[in-house]
């Protein structure tokens, strides 16, 4: 028992020691972006800064090689209503009669739902006029970054696939040149690479940027039925490289890829240099998708930037400020309040809760979950509704001291007795948050699955600082203070 | 100003009010019969939720939604405004929109902390009022007037979010009943403790949705994000509270074998409810700080939350277990034969 308390004790420091230290502002750790040579790092992770600090990651690089054996991404994230970020007006690439507004809306569906990920980067989207795209970002400051991040969203390729049956990879994910480029072998993990080149990537032989026009047509082609296949264009700076890989390729496969994923992979019939045609068995509804993915990069309406300006916080600094000291001020109060009203187990409820906080606030920085002011309010209520996992443990505590039982008995049947509550009301709550979670797909609805994966990891994070923490810091106190607990029951708050 | 001190006032003695019944009731269990003034209970529930469907249907017919709905739900009016020399500021910006009617606009300065162009997001406005806010506009510093580009925007919370949020709040519903049958399957009838624990739920949502909707008629507070977020939360508590309930319930029945129904039933409402006191205060603790210090860009926040959180500990202790009780006497309309509609 004791040393099961003790080991726990020692997990207990430990991780709050950890969370203390991510959650500290960046300025506290001496990180410094501001600083020049820092831009050249976020270029480049090997760039010479000089023992100026650029990030608040913990990096632990042992032999030196810029692989690190640890890398844990530590960013604190603050929404746009306190700090602004970056405007991005995305302008449709079309002619005005070639969509429709419904089309607008799905295109910025799409970009939302890019941009907003699980929800929690709190980016808003929104149609603006009638063929524009607004888009902000909070707390970006580098221009290019945030282009990128937008354009990069749906990369197409086309890929060399000789030698290869290209109906077998259907529909799967593979590993390309071209993918190992934009991002991290990690995050490609499960795509598969080329089986005749022993797994390595797929060698991209082009990506969407070389088409100019793509379109669903129907017609024979070359077969005794018409079907539907598309017709696509080369930009005629590239007709002559795209002439050359498909000429020096006729009779194999070149596979289509969209996102990583093959969407189809034809036979190449014969050179092709300013224009093609993909065939597949599609039917009119396949064909129209493809057509607009290829020529959007799965946007239905192909987009360009037309600005991409800073914008300030709606919040002044002012009103931040003063929430974050409120919020201050009501913890105090819940702390103080937990000591009178509990005495002995509230101070052990106390100091689960500046646990609580401590992981809270890691967590918000580890994921991470972008800060608004709605969220910070949030986490601060919060942290009041965190104490009732305690209270029920606690008021049972009482009731049992008053029925007359021994102090390490009621603190057993305390716990044991409020476990079954705590359980199932957390649970219930956790099983509305999955459901939430699901429905936040919806686009546009990201704000929904934002909340409810941070009301869940509250939960998650609640449910064990209130019971094994404060288990284990009541054991504790009781350890220290056990003669003047047991002879005065007031100690335990009865 | 006002309004917050008059929300302050209101949470703060709601928190004395609770502070001083825990305080009264602290040894002793039992005090009074809960259960058998059910009916009183009922009609409460009744009194504050069909005001509320009142007010949402008067709204519904007058404006054709049952809040006033904020530029989030809508969509309205992106304006690009460009000072040729400095002067302007946020205040002075927002002054120019409210005297139009227009008090809950989005201020962001464009271009860098030193720039004289400001973007403006607000609800639709009819032509006059816009050449209006130009004008008064340039008497703060001289406008561009060029440049100045009035477009609309889309909600940012689209129609689709509401509609997810209908269906979650039914798919929630079904998916807690389902639970309650799970967890509660060692008591007879566990059931009807899910029907319970989910009417309980709708009580409250409507409430929140009615009190809303009243401040939208009287004080002019417009429904954004934050209130589904806070509809979101009181779900959330709203169903653990009747949970913790159900459990000392769930706990006593093979306790006290022998004992009318009632009896348990009030016997577990007076021993968690220093729970629920306890908790709520906590809350309202954190809620009062933010509401004296705070920004006052929250207020209508915690107030909803407020609402929602005493309610839905009302609702457990007033509504859920009388129901359940009820239900077990067979006063329900329909359902008046407990023995035939047992599942166990």
């Amino acid at each position: 028992m004791a040393n099961r308390n003790a080991q726990w004790l020692l997990v207990i420091v430990l991780l709050t020691i950890f969370s203390v230290y991510v959650a500290l502002p960046a300025e506290v750790k001496g990180v410094t972006p501001s600083d020049p040579i820092c831009e050249e790092y976020a270029k480049d992770i090997r760039a010479d800064t000089r023992g100026v600090r650029c990030t608040e990651s913990i990096i632990i690089d042992l032999n030196s090689d810029f692989n690190p054996e640890l890398n844990i991404r530590v960013t604190s994230s603050l929404g746009l209503d306190l700090v602004g970020g970056l405007r991005i007006l995305l302008e449709a690439d079309a002619p005005a009669d070639s969509y429709t507004l419904a089309d607008l809306r799905e295109t910025a569906n799409n970009v939302s739902r890019r941009v907003n990920g699980l929800g929690l980067a709190e980016a808003t989207v929104q149609v603006q006029g009638s063929n524009r795209i607004l888009v902000e970002l909070p707390g970006v400051r580098d221009r290019q970054q945030a282009v990128d991040t937008i354009q990069q969203t749906a990369l197409l390729e086309f890929v060399d696939f000789s030698g290869l049956n290209g109906s077998q990879f259907q529909g799967q994910r593979i590993l390309t040149t071209e993918q190992l480029r934009r991002s991290s072998p990690e995050a490609l993990a499960d795509h598969i690479g080329n089986p005749n080149d022993g797994n390595r990537p797929f060698q991209t032989a082009f990506t969407g940027a070389i088409l100019q026009a793509a379109s669903a047509q129907f017609a024979s082609t070359g077969g005794p039925t018409a079907e539907w296949f598309i017709a696509f264009q080369i930009k005629p700076e590239f007709a002559a490289d795209f002439a050359r890989f498909t000429g020096q390729r006729v009779g194999q496969p070149m596979a289509i890829v969209l996102d990583g994923v093959v969407i189809s992979a034809p036979t190449i019939q014969a050179e092709l240099s300013e224009s093609g045609i993909i065939t597949g068995n599609f039917s009119q509804a396949e064909a129209t998708t493809l057509a607009l993915q290829l020529r959007s990069g799965a946007l239905p309406i192909p987009l360009k930037v037309a600005t991409a300006e800073e914008v300030g916080a709606t919040l002044g600094q002012q009103s931040v400020a003063r929430s974050v000291q409120a919020g201050v001020i009501g913890v105090v109060v819940v702390l103080l309040f937990m000591l009178t009203y509990y005495r002995l187990p509230g101070l052990a409820a106390d100091l689960a809760l500046i646990v609580f906080i401590a992981l809270n606030l890691a967590i918000f920085k580890l994921l991470p979950v972008t800060l608004t002011l709605a969220a910070i309010t949030g986490f601060l209520i919060s942290i009041g509704t965190a104490v009732d996992g305690n209270i029920l443990i606690f008021e049972r505590i009482k009731e049992e001291l008053r029925g007359g039982r021994k102090l390490d008995e009621a603190l057993e049947m305390g716990f044991n007795r409020a476990w079954t509550s705590i359980r199932d009301s957390n649970t219930s709550t956790i099983i509305i948050c999955g459901i939430l979670f699901l429905f936040g797909q919806t686009p546009g609805a990201s704000i929904v699955s934002g909340f409810a994966v941070t009301l869940a990891l509250g939960l998650v994070l609640n449910l064990f600082t209130a019971v094994i923490v404060t288990r284990t810091f009541l054991y504790f106190l009781t350890r220290l203070f056990h003669k003047a607990a047991s002879e005065r029951v007031w100690l335990m708050g009865v | 100003m006002e309004n917050n001190t008059i929300l302050t006032i209101v949470v703060s003695l709601t928190s004395l009010a609770i502070l001083a019944f825990a305080f009264l009731t602290r040894k002793r269990v039992g005090l009074f019969d809960l259960v058998e003034n059910r009916r009183m209970f009922f009609l409460i529930s009744v009194g504050i939720i069909a005001p509320g469907l009142l007010v949402m249907g008067y709204s519904t017919v007058t404006t054709g939604a049952p809040f006033r709905l904020s530029i989030d739900f809508v969509g309205g009016s992106i304006y690009d405004l460009t000072f040729t020399s400095d002067g302007a500021d946020e205040a002075a910006i927002r002054q120019v929109f409210s005297a139009q009617g227009d008090s809950n606009v989005i201020i962001q300065r464009v271009g860098g902390p030193t720039s004289n162009r400001w973007s403006v997001r607000g609800s639709f406005l009819d032509d006059d009022r816009v050449t209006q806010i130009v004008e008064d506009l340039n008497e703060i510093a001289p406008l561009d007037r060029e440049r100045f580009q009035q477009q609309s925007v889309s909600p940012t919370v689209g129609e689709e979010v509401t509609r997810a949020a209908f269906f979650a709040t039914a798919v929630v519903s079904v998916v807690v009943t389902g639970f309650m049958v799970i967890a509660f399957r060692q008591i007879p009838r566990a059931f009807r403790y899910g029907v319970c624990a989910v009417t309980a739920m709708v009580h409250d949502i409507l409430v929140v949705m009615g009190v809303q909707s009243l401040m939208g008629l009287l004080l002019g507070w417009e429904v954004d994000a934050l209130f589904l977020t806070a509809v979101l939360t009181v779900v959330g508590f709203s169903v653990q509270d009747t949970i913790v309930l159900f459990d000392r319930i769930r706990e006593n029945i093979p306790l006290h074998l022998g004992e009318p129904y009632e009896t348990i039933v009030n016997r577990s409402i007076w021993e968690s409810i220093h729970r629920s006191l306890a908790t709520q205060l906590n809350a309202f603790f954190i809620m009062i700080a933010i509401l004296l210090f705070g920004g006052e860009t929250i207020q209508q926040f915690i107030f909803i939350l407020f609402v929602g959180l005493l309610t839905g500990s009302y609702s457990s202790i007033f509504t859920a277990v009388p129901l359940l009780v009820a239900w077990e006497k067979g006063e329900i309309p329909f359902l008046k034969q407990p023995a035939q509609l047992a599942t166990t």
